[in-house]
């Protein structure tokens, strides 16, 4: 057994563990349940922590599954469906002819901004601002890393309706960091 | 020819499934004659990594 200081870890870890489950959630009290449970269920296994490798990579599965095991918990059948209009409001970004409204500008020093803790900020808050639907089937995608077809199965949505919302949601969080991180910094031009 | 509208639609969609021969060529030919949409490409690939470095950053 490897030798973990179990408590330390577990507290610097905590407050991401709870970002994490908030932003998918989108409820304090069942982010704190999760997490909670994540927090139990690995101090039981913590036997099986290889500790070579950095235990949030261990611990972070753990709530993904309980993430996506309240997902199901609380999939309501009458809000699944989406209503037909809702599968042509990219249009938000684009004018009648298909044009964008506004350009897409080079951002400057994407690279840079990862290692920013005032971006991971800003980042955090465009997922927040994000419709809920969008927000979720997003975060399904790139954080719980589910593909399409579980997706769909998760919440008996159509595979063009999961792209829908899944373009929706990137075409949001691309304007979103536009204007509130890159903006100031944007390369005009190509 | 696609319109930026339909290219950003194959974009996105490019992150979930496998494009069609078709799909490919003209998303390709779109992006050859448009910086703007080039430009989105990369913001959309960007996202996605910023997404699995959300696990590594530090705090």
């Amino acid at each position: 057994m490897i030798e973990v200081n179990v408590q330390t870890e577990m507290e610097m870890l905590r407050p991401r563990l709870l970002r994490f489950a908030q932003l998918q959630l989108r409820s304090s009290a069942a982010a704190e349940d999760a997490v909670q449970e994540t927090l139990l269920a690995a101090i039981e296994a913590q036997g099986q922590f290889n500790g070579a490798a950095a235990w949030s990579t261990w611990v972070f599965p753990i709530l993904k599954n309980k993430i996506v095991d309240e997902l199901r918990r609380r999939r309501e059948p009458e809000t699944d469906a989406l209503p037909a209009d809702d599968t042509t409001d990219s249009g938000d970004y684009f004018a009648a002819d298909g044009h964008w409204m506004e350009m897409p500008t080079a951002w400057a020093g994407p690279e840079q901004a990862l290692e920013q803790s005032q971006f991971w900020a800003v980042f955090e808050a465009c997922l927040n601002g994000l419709p809920p639907k969008p927000c979720q089937v997003f975060m399904m995608r790139e954080f719980l890393g589910l593909e399409t077809e579980e997706i769909c199965k998760e919440l008996a949505i159509s595979a063009s309706n999961c792209w829908v919302l899944l373009h929706r949601a990137r075409l949001g969080l691309r304007e979103c960091l536009s204007l509130r991180w890159f903006g100031a910094t944007a390369m005009r031009g190509k | 020819m696609l319109n930026c509208k339909e290219a950003a639609e194959l974009m996105s969609q490019a992150l979930d499934r496998e494009l069609g021969v078709g799909e490919r060529l003209s998303l390709n030919l779109h992006l050859m004659f448009c910086a703007g949409c080039r430009n989105a490409r990369h913001q959309l690939s960007f996202i996605r990594d910023a997404c699995a470095a959300w696990f590594r950053q530090s705090d």
